[in-house]
């Protein structure tokens, strides 16, 4: 009887906490928005956290992109051949890459890659005390310190995730046309048909910008919010790739579920 | 980090993710001719549609010169209505026909306008009065399925 | 002008319902430096972050110049923080800038000063604690003195009426221990300033203050100048003076003046 008295103690403290930390979390994430003008009159940190997050991601988001095309055409043209329509590869891939890959897996990416430095950075900051420091000199750590690294890594998100879609498409282009040979022409036209701009690129960038705003929130507040040591640094490094990522996977779903719901 | 060394970086790389975003747009999607351009929108009544979807490209002598924009159901007359946003620059006159094709075998489908011979050209609102609906396979097929039993027992019709 | 820049009185704080420091009285004139000593995990540190704004008192009042730091909203805060420095334990210094931008960066915060100026400003600050010459040094490449007087030419760069230290002893080879013991007494002395440390390095920091406190378990057992100090007959006091190991048996101070002193009820 205890034993089920504690069980579900248990189950009741890590709801309250569960909820209490969602109420910290929302509130750091309005007050980052809120604290975002004053981040914006200092460009040059955006400007810096744009280099730092999006800038240094390219090489991976470029690399992957391409080979994720590569693989993609490889793989479509096995399945189209069997229905002899080879012709499509071109919309297989670009729409694939798009409306789906492209966001998802450059979200992916950034969240290890960016969002895991972010944490790293402002857990640290917090542990040494740099955090404490520039309260004590008046200065608001979010408006200098979380706001603009918000900004940057929200800014530089879309970016990618396009980066990542074109050289996949062109990673697609090199495996089906120049490799196996499908007709150039058809690859791109039956592309050109397919793919909307409205519908498809531009619901794209707009998946890649709520990824981009879910990662960053995630891995600021993971990081604010890291115990101020060693160990708790590395945990919130690990809970902002493992919480992105599934918020990734998520948002994916009901995004899409509301965008090509009747196509 | 020098600033100036920083400045350079991120100013390629937004030049390059903006150069990304335009190739997606005009050489991967189709935000080329008329998707920016005026358009002109006309109505058109089908007895059955097949599969048409919005967006679905409308050809005239196999050049895209619009796109479908809505598909509805008429109550009264019981039939599909299909909106279509034409290029501007392309004018048709108002006997055109519109007929639902299917690109190659098994492709997608589309709407094909035939130019007719009227002076007056279409308007924004008008209706295109004659239309002809998808070929639907099953039906294609049981026709040539009964036109073939037809052929093969002629004596089987006791009037020829 | 009141004569005290920080008056504290029966200040009590609470973590939540654990009491850390019951009935302090404390104050510091102008141009004072005082110290505030004890033990780790005696509540010295919460006293300074008391006075810092970083947190509230439970019960009690704390004056700073004249401001009741308890009725005071952020902005109020904020404002009263631009006349107070602090130096953390080991510098807190931003790892991602130079010395120079360090000591710049509360400079290019809160004034609008054109770039010349502040680097004279920032020049003129680390000359003061002897390191011009590294102003183009990131803070990993500093030694863990260095990267204490930096952090203290950071703490001055707004010229404030008040200085914290927390801990600005704590690790430190014994020449630098007293380069930065000089420094804090020749900075309260030249700037006018008040300086508020908390440490448990006694002898070092005998030398230079004018008051000491002595904190024991959230409350205050024991003040003096340092001459009374080291003269002190109180257990506690001359234990933590002299760092014996075992706690003063030999002295057999009558119980009720112990009580007394410790701020116990009689």
């Amino acid at each position: 009887m205890t034993a089920l008295i504690e069980v579900i103690r248990g189950i009741g403290r890590r709801v309250v906490d569960g909820v209490w930390r969602m109420g910290v979390a929302t509130r750091f994430f309005l007050l980052t928005l809120l604290y975002s003008g004053q981040g914006f009159r200092r460009f040059h940190l955006i400007v810096r956290e744009i280099y730092s997050s999006g800038v240094l991601s390219l090489i991976i988001i470029l690399v992957s992109g391409l080979f994720v095309g590569m693989v993609l055409a490889l793989q479509g043209y096995e399945t189209l051949q069997t229905y002899g329509s080879e012709e499509a590869l071109g919309v297989l891939v670009s729409l694939s890459l798009v409306r789906e890959l492209g966001p998802v897996v450059a979200a992916l990416l950034f969240a290890s890659r960016a969002g895991s430095a972010i944490t790293a950075e402002i857990g640290l900051m917090r542990a040494t005390e740099q955090i404490a420091a520039m309260e004590m000199m008046a200065v608001n750590p979010i408006a200098r310190v979380v706001a603009p690294r918000f900004w940057g890594a929200v800014i530089s998100m879309p970016f990618l995730a396009a980066l990542f879609s074109a050289m996949g498409i062109f990673g697609g282009y090199l495996v089906g046309v120049v490799l196996i040979g499908v007709d150039e022409g058809s690859f791109w036209s039956q592309m050109q048909a397919a793919v909307d701009f409205r519908e498809d690129i531009l619901n794209g960038v707009i998946k890649s910008v709520v990824f981009g705003v879910a990662v960053t929130a995630i891995a600021l507040f993971e990081g604010y919010d890291a115990p101020p040591t060693a160990e708790g640094v590395s945990r919130a490094t690990t809970r902002t790739v493992v919480t992105s990522s599934l918020a990734i996977l998520g948002l994916d779903f009901v995004l899409t579920a509301f965008m090509f719901r009747g196509v | 980090m020098q600033r100036a060394t920083l400045d350079l970086w991120v100013g390629f790389f937004v030049v390059a993710g903006i150069a990304a975003v335009l190739f997606l747009a005009l050489k991967v999607g189709n935000m080329g001719a008329f998707e920016t351009g005026q358009t002109y929108t006309v109505k058109a009544t089908f007895a059955n549609i097949g599969g048409l979807k919005t967006r679905a490209p409308v050809k005239s002598a196999g050049v895209v010169v619009g796109r479908v924009v809505d598909i509805g159901f008429d109550t009264e007359l019981y039939e599909a209505t299909v909106t279509l946003n034409l290029d501007a620059r392309f004018p048709f006159p108002r006997d055109s026909s519109a007929a639902i094709m299917t690109s190659g075998l098994l492709g997608e489908q589309y709407i094909a306008l035939e130019a007719g011979g009227d002076d007056k050209m279409l308007a924004n609102g008008d209706t295109i009065r004659l239309t002809q609906g998808a070929v639907v396979l099953e039906n294609l097929i049981g026709q040539f399925l009964y036109s073939k039993a037809a052929e093969e027992t002629p004596g089987a019709s006791p009037a020829q | 002008m009141p004569d005290n820049l920080i008056e504290i009185r029966d200040l009590s704080f609470a973590y939540g319902d654990r009491p850390v420091l019951r009935g302090i009285n404390l104050t510091a004139g102008r141009g004072q430096v005082i110290a505030i000593m004890g033990n780790s995990g005696c509540g010295k540190t919460t006293l300074l972050r008391l006075i810092g704004g970083a947190l509230k008192p439970t019960s009690g009042s704390l004056n700073i110049d004249g401001i009741d730091m308890g009725g005071l909203d952020q902005a109020g805060l904020y404002a009263l923080r631009r006349r107070m420095g602090m130096l953390f334990q080991f510098g807190a210094l931003f790892t991602d800038m130079t010395v120079f931008e360090n000591v710049a960066f509360p400079l290019r915060e809160h004034t609008d000063l054109p770039e010349v100026m502040i680097r004279d400003l920032v020049f003129m600050k680390l000359n003061a604690v002897g390191l011009r010459g590294a102003h183009a040094l990131m803070p990993s490449e500093l030694s863990g003195g260095m990267a204490r007087r930096v952090a203290l030419a950071r703490s001055i760069a707004l010229e404030p009426s008040l200085i914290l230290y927390d801990e600005p002893f704590a690790g430190l080879d014994p020449i630098s221990l007293g380069v930065t013991g000089n420094l804090i007494r020749r900075l309260t002395d030249t700037l006018g300033v008040t300086s508020v440390v908390v440490t448990h390095d006694v002898q070092e920091s005998l030398k230079m203050v004018d008051y000491v406190y002595f904190v024991s378990d959230g409350v205050i057992v024991a003040r003096g100048t340092p001459t009374e100090i080291r003269a002190s007959d109180l257990p506690y006091v001359h234990q933590f003076v002299h760092g014996e190991a075992d706690g003063p048996v030999p002295f057999h101070v009558p119980a009720p003046v112990y009580a007394e002193d410790l701020g116990l009820p009689a």
